[in-house]
This record gives structure tokens, C-alpha cells and sequence, in this order.
């Protein structure tokens, strides 16, 4: 019986603090996904800037871990029985993602355009599973080049 | 150092090649990080103990990538690449290769 309880508080705390922290986290994203609106991070190797207009190239990285919440690894070992999207684990992969990008940019400074980036996620640990933390990592990178006036 | 993950260094011209160059290292997290990382598993979000871990370790594989690459005579690695895998529970590999080269 406390067993059940206990469970169940688990699920609540994860549910609340888990919506809070990702709407958060989403607000804060967009925010500075804006910010960043005149600096673009393309995969293509090449530009058509002339070359002798770049100054410099620099590689530039920038990674976040993120961890997902109890309701939501709850959610996604029922589906698991079920099978189907996973939405809840959709979230927490994008938010990595988008999250490295911006480190990314934030790293690139005065940079007009970052070419050739690479997004690499990876698991630290088991994920999914009790036993261990279930978060997994993104990381982005690509050259950053700074132009000429 | 010039470090780019393209194939060349934009405005500059490659003189020399001298191979594969490539720094990697093993960090375990400690415990408290661990303890506190598997509360915060509880409520989600990010966890700002294994970030900055791995941002140092990530460091770490490129200076030793440089510093082979200084040893080597060369002045800029292009085509750089990352990768990381999970050796052991809780220890991560951080991985990072590139071809150092001269430029002019």
C-alpha cells in the first residue's frame, strides 16, 4: 500500500516539475532561437562567399544533457508494451538537440555563417532503464566563419 | 592551431598532409554527481553536472589532438570529427579525429 503511494507521488512530482521545466525550457529556446535568427548553421561544405573574403574558420561545439522525468519514462514503458510513437522521448530529443545548436551559436560569436554542422546524440548510461540515469547527450558541431567587411 | 571539420581551411591552402591525428579520453562521473544526477532523473531537465563534465573531457580529446598534431610539424587540422560511446557503466569515452595538415 505505501509501496502504491509512493509510486504514485513519484509520477505526480515527475508529471509537475517535468511540464514546468520543459515549457521553461521551451520558452527559453524559442527566445533565444530568436536572438540567433542572423547567424545560419547550414550542413553544406562549402558557401558562396569568395574565399578571400574569410578571414578566419574556427570549430565550434556545444552539447547539453538532458534527462527525462518520471511520468514521462512511466509513459514510455507502457508504450513499450503497446508499441507505437514514444511522444514523450520525441520532446526530450529535440529539446537536446536544439539546446546544442544554440551552444553552439553561442560559441560562434561574431561569426556571419557556421557551415558543415554534424548533430551526434549519445546515450550516457543505460537509458530507460531504473537502475541507471536515462539522459542522453546531443552534441553539435561545425566550422564557424568569420567574413570580411 | 586552425581547427576546421571541413575539407580545407577557407582562403588558405593546404602545403602538406601528415595523416591521422586523433586525441580520446575516459571520464567516470564521481558519485555525488551521480546521486544528484539520478534525483534530478526524477523531475527532468537538464543536467548541468554531466554537461560541463563532458565539455571538459570533449576539451581535453582536442588538446591531446593538437598536442600530437604540434609534435607532427602541423599548423591546422581539417575534417575534425567527434564521437562518443559508453565503455563501461558510467564511464564515457570522448573521442575526437581529424588529419593535421600545413597550410601556407
Amino acid at each position: 500500500m505505501y509501496n502504491l503511494l509512493f509510486f504514485i507521488t513519484l509520477i505526480a512530482v515527475g508529471y509537475l516539475a517535468g511540464t514546468f521545466a520543459e515549457r521553461y525550457h521551451y520558452r527559453s529556446i524559442h527566445h533565444r532561437e530568436k536572438m540567433f535568427i542572423n547567424l545560419p548553421a547550414v550542413t553544406m561544405k562549402t558557401v558562396d562567399y569568395p574565399d578571400d573574403k574569410i578571414k578566419s574558420a574556427e570549430l565550434v561545439y556545444g552539447s547539453a544533457v538532458i534527462s527525462i522525468d518520471y511520468f514521462k519514462r512511466f509513459t514510455a514503458s507502457l508504450r513499450n508494451i503497446f508499441g507505437g510513437t514514444v511522444k514523450s522521448y520525441e520532446s526530450l530529443v529535440d529539446r537536446a538537440r536544439r539546446e546544442a545548436l544554440l551552444r553552439m551559436k553561442e560559441m560562434a560569436g561574431d561569426s556571419k555563417i557556421i557551415v558543415n554542422v554534424r548533430i551526434e546524440t549519445s546515450t550516457i548510461g543505460r537509458n530507460a532503464n531504473k537502475k541507471s540515469v536515462g539522459c542522453l547527450e546531443a552534441i553539435a558541431y561545425g566550422t564557424a566563419l568569420t567574413m570580411d567587411q | 592551431m586552425i581547427i576546421t571539420n571541413i575539407e580545407t581551411v577557407p582562403g588558405k591552402n593546404i602545403v602538406e598532409h601528415f595523416g591521422l591525428v586523433s586525441g580520446s579520453t575516459i571520464r567516470a562521473k564521481h558519485i555525488g554527481r551521480d546521486i544528484m544526477a539520478s534525483l534530478k532523473n526524477l523531475v527532468g531537465g537538464e543536467l548541468k553536472g554531466y554537461t560541463q563534465l563532458l565539455q571538459e573531457s570533449r576539451q581535453q580529446a582536442l588538446d591531446r589532438m593538437v598536442d600530437q598534431a604540434r609534435q607532427l610539424g602541423a599548423n591546422a587540422i581539417v575534417n575534425v570529427r567527434f564521437s562518443t560511446s559508453s565503455v563501461a557503466q558510467g564511464a564515457a569515452e570522448l573521442y575526437a579525429y581529424g588529419t593535421a595538415v600545413r597550410i601556407e
